[in-house]
C-alpha cells in the first residue's frame, strides 16, 4: 500500500530553514521510512527533505510557507511531525538570532 | 639566525605565547594519484569518515554555540547529494582530491552567489568541510599544530581551532582575519591568546617578509598589545618571559576581586556594570559581580528581520528579571555604520557619519515605536534606563522622547501595563561632549568612547591602518571626558562610560582621574577592571 499526506506549514524562525534548523529537519525527516518533499511552492520545484543539501538549497527564508509532502509507510506522521517542529520554532530558544 | 621581524597587529584575544609557529597555510602536503578509479573512491571514502570521525569527537567536546556549527557540517558530510558529485568525477577519471575540490567549490558557488547574507555567510562552513576532507585525503589533518605552538596564518577556521590542543598554552597570529569572528569570540571565552591584522598594518614591520628561518624558529606572540616577534634576540625572550608573567600574575590576581564591590586604592567607589549585546549573555554572569548592565545593546534583535514587539519584550524582561533591582541601562537601537540592518539601513558612502543610530530610528518611526512599545511593557519588570546612540543635536532627544510620550499614552488607553523609564543619551558625537549644556534634560549622559574617539581622531574604527590614531588616551578625547564629567557633576546627570577603554586596564587610571565614577566593561573584562581600579590612587 501507499499512503500519501501532505500539509503547509509557515515558517517563523528568525533566520528561516538554514544550518541548524535544517539539521533538524532532515534528521527528523530521516526517521520516517516514507519518502518526504518539500517545496517553497504547492506546485514545487519538490526538494528530498532527508537530504541537508537539498533542503539548505531550497533556501526557505522566515515568512515562507513550506508544503511538505510524503509518500509510503508512515506518511501521515511524517508530515505531521515536521510540521509540528517548524511550528515549535525547531525547539530553539531566543538565542538564535545569535550565530546567524 | 636571521634579524629579529617583528610584526604589528591587533589583539582579539588577550595574553602571552611562546613557542614553534605552525604555518596553517602550509601548501597541503600532495596528493599521491592511485592507481584506479577504484582505489580513487576507496580513498575519498575514507577520507570522508576520517573527516567526519573528527567531527563527531569534535562536537562531544564542544559548548552548544560550536557544536551548532558543527552538527550542520557533520550533517553536510554525511549527505549524499553532497558527496556523490565528487564519486561521479572519480568515476570519470578524476584523482580523489580534484574530484573533491571540483564539486564542493561547485557547491560553495552556490552560497556566495546567494542573495540572502545567512545563507552566503554559509560559504565558510562550506570551504571549512572541503578542506577538512582534502586534510585527511592528503594525510595533511595529521600535522596537528605541536602542543604550544602559535599557529600562524591568513586565517583559521572554527574546527582547526576547535581541535587544536591549547592545554600546554599556545596562540593564533592571523595576517588577517577579525577580532568579531567565530573564532576571536572562542578564543576570549577560552582565554587562546590571538593577534589579527598582522599583514596589514604598516608600523613597526622591520625589513621584508618573514623568511623560512623565521618561520623555523620560535615566536613570542604578544596578544596584550598586539605583536609578534619572529626569531627574537636573548634579550627580547627574557623582556618578553617578564611582562609574560607580569600578565599572568596580573590576571591571576584579579580573579580575587571579582567577587569585590570596585574601590580605588584611597577607598572611592567605583561602579562597574557590564556590556551584553543578547539576552542569553547574562545566562553566565554572576548578577553579584556586578553594578548591573551598563549597555545592553539591541541590534543583535534586527540580525535578518525586524523583530517584532513580543520578541523585543521578551529580550528586554528576560534581562531585567535578571538583573532584579540592579539598572538595566538598554541601548536603542544603533544600526547603521558598520552594523547594517537588511530592511532597516540604507547604504552610503560613508556609513559612521550617515544615517545611523538615533537619526535612523526617528526617520523610521514605524519600527522605532515597536522597539518603545516593547521597552515601556518591559520596565514593569525591573529598572530600566533607555538611552538613544548618536544624539547630535537637542531636538533628536526631544523628538524620541516625544515618540516614547505618545506611545505611553496609547498603551494607557489601552489598558496594557507600562512605565516610563528614564531617558539618557549617548554622548559619543563631539558636538554633545564639547556642548553638553544643550543637553541637560537628559536624565543620565553614557560616553561611547569607542565613537567618540574614532570621530574626535578622524580615525575609522574598523580601518586597521589608522589604528593607532585610535586611542582614548588621546589628551583631546580624555579632556572631553573630564568636561563631560564635570558637567554632570554639576548639574546632577549621571555620567558613565560604556566603551572598550572602561574594560582596558591601561585606560582606566585616565578614566577616573578624567572625574568619570561609573564604567560598563565586558563581562570577561570585568575582573581586571576591578583590579586596575584597585591600583589607581584617587
Amino acid at each position: 500500500m501507499s499512503a500519501a499526506a501532505e500539509a503547509s506549514v509557515l515558517i517563523t524562525h528568525e533566520v528561516g530553514l538554514h544550518a541548524r534548523p535544517s539539521v533538524k529537519f532532515t534528521k527528523l525527516a530521516k526517521t520516517f521510512s516514507a519518502d518526504v518533499e518539500i517545496a517553497l511552492a504547492a506546485n514545487g520545484p519538490w526538494f528530498d527533505a532527508k537530504s541537508i543539501v537539498k533542503v539548505m538549497a531550497a533556501k526557505a527564508p522566515k515568512g515562507t510557507v513550506l508544503h511538505i509532502r510524503a509518500r509510503g509507510d508512515g506518511a501521515g506522521e511524517a508530515v505531521g511531525a515536521l510540521v509540528e517542529l517548524v511550528r515549535r520554532d525547531f525547539d530553539e530558544g531566543k538565542d538564535h538570532a545569535r550565530t546567524a | 639566525m636571521p634579524e629579529p621581524l617583528r610584526l604589528q597587529g591587533i589583539s582579539a584575544s588577550a595574553g602571552y605565547a611562546e613557542g614553534p609557529l605552525f604555518d596553517l597555510d602550509q601548501a597541503a602536503v600532495r596528493y599521491v594519484r592511485k592507481a584506479t578509479a577504484a582505489d580513487e573512491k576507496a580513498a575519498l571514502e575514507a577520507a570522508i569518515s576520517i573527516a567526519a570521525g573528527r567531527l563527531a569527537i569534535l562536537i562531544e567536546t564542544s559548548d552548544s554555540e560550536a557544536a551548532g556549527i558543527l552538527e550542520f557540517q557533520l550533517a553536510m558530510l554525511e549527505d549524499d547529494a553532497l558527496t556523490g558529485p565528487a564519486f561521479s568525477h572519480i568515476a570519470e577519471g578524476m584523482a580523489a582530491d580534484v574530484a573533491w575540490r571540483t564539486a564542493l567549490d561547485a557547491e560553495i558557488a552556490g552560497y556566495e552567489t546567494s542573495e540572502q547574507d545567512y545563507f552566503r555567510a554559509r560559504a565558510a562552513d562550506m570551504r571549512d568541510i572541503r578542506d577538512q576532507v582534502l586534510r585527511a585525503l592528503t594525510g595533511g589533518g595529521d600535522i596537528a599544530a605541536p602542543a604550544g605552538a602559535i599557529l600562524y596564518g591568513e586565517d583559521i577556521a572554527p574546527t582547526r581551532f576547535l581541535e587544536a590542543d591549547w592545554s600546554a598554552g599556545g596562540g593564533i597570529a592571523l595576517k588577517a582575519g577579525s577580532a568579531a569572528s567565530h573564532v576571536a569570540m572562542l578564543a576570549r571565552s577560552r582565554g587562546v591568546p590571538m593577534v589579527v591584522g598582522l599583514g596589514l598594518v604598516g608600523r613597526g614591520v622591520a625589513g621584508p617578509g618573514a623568511s623560512p628561518a623565521h618561520l623555523a624558529g620560535i615566536a613570542l606572540l604578544d596578544a596584550e598589545h598586539g605583536g609578534i616577534v619572529l626569531g627574537p634576540s636573548k634579550a627580547e625572550i627574557d623582556a618578553f618571559r617578564r611582562s609574560s608573567s607580569s600578565f599572568a600574575a596580573h590576571r591571576g590576581k584579579a580573579a580575587a576581586y571579582l567577587t569585590r564591590p570596585a574601590a580605588t586604592k584611597t577607598g572611592i567607589a567605583i561602579g562597574v556594570q557590564v556590556n551584553i549585546a543578547d539576552p542569553s549573555d547574562v545566562d553566565s554572569i554572576d548578577v553579584a559581580t556586578c553594578d548591573g548592565v551598563g549597555l545592553m545593546r539591541t541590534e543583535f534583535l534586527f540580525g535578518k528581520t525586524l523583530p517584532d514587539e513580543e520578541t523585543q519584550y521578551h529580550a528586554y524582561r528576560k534581562v531585567l528579571e535578571w538583573a532584579s533591582d540592579r539598572p538595566v541601562t538598554i541601548r536603542t537601537v544603533d544600526a547603521g555604520g558598520d552594523k547594517p540592518v537588511p530592511g532597516l539601513t540604507v547604504e552610503e558612502g560613508n556609513p559612521f557619519l550617515g544615517l545611523r543610530g538615533i537619526r535612523l530610528s526617528l526617520a523610521r518611526p514605524e519600527v522605532f515605536r515597536v522597539q518603545i512599545r516593547a521597552l515601556l511593557r518591559a520596565a514593569m519588570h525591573g529598572n530600566l534606563k533607555v538611552m538613544f546612540p548618536m544624539i547630535a543635536v537637542p531636538e533628536e532627544y526631544e523628538r524620541a522622547t516625544a515618540l516614547f510620550a505618545e506611545e505611553q499614552a496609547d498603551l494607557l488607553a489601552r489598558g496594557i501595563a507600562q512605565k516610563m523609564p528614564p531617558l539618557g543619551i549617548m554622548v559619543e558625537v563631539p558636538s554633545v561632549a564639547i556642548a553638553p549644556e544643550a543637553f541637560a534634560r537628559a536624565a543620565f549622559f553614557s560616553i561611547g568612547s569607542n565613537d567618540l574617539t574614532q570621530y574626535v581622531m578622524a580615525a575609522a574604527r574598523d580601518n586597521i591602518s589608522v589604528a593607532h590614531l585610535n586611542s582614548v588616551r588621546h589628551p583631546a578625547v580624555l579632556r572631553l571626558i573630564a568636561s563631560v564629567a564635570a558637567f554632570g557633576r554639576e548639574h546632577n546627570i549621571p555620567v558613565s562610560l560604556c566603551g572598550d577603554a572602561g574594560g582596558d586596564p591601561a585606560s582606566i587610571p585616565a578614566l577616573l582621574e578624567a572625574g568619570l565614577r561609573d564604567l560598563s566593561v565586558a563581562p570577561a573584562q570585568l575582573a581586571m577592571a576591578k583590579a586596575a581600579i584597585a591600583d589607581v590612587w584617587i
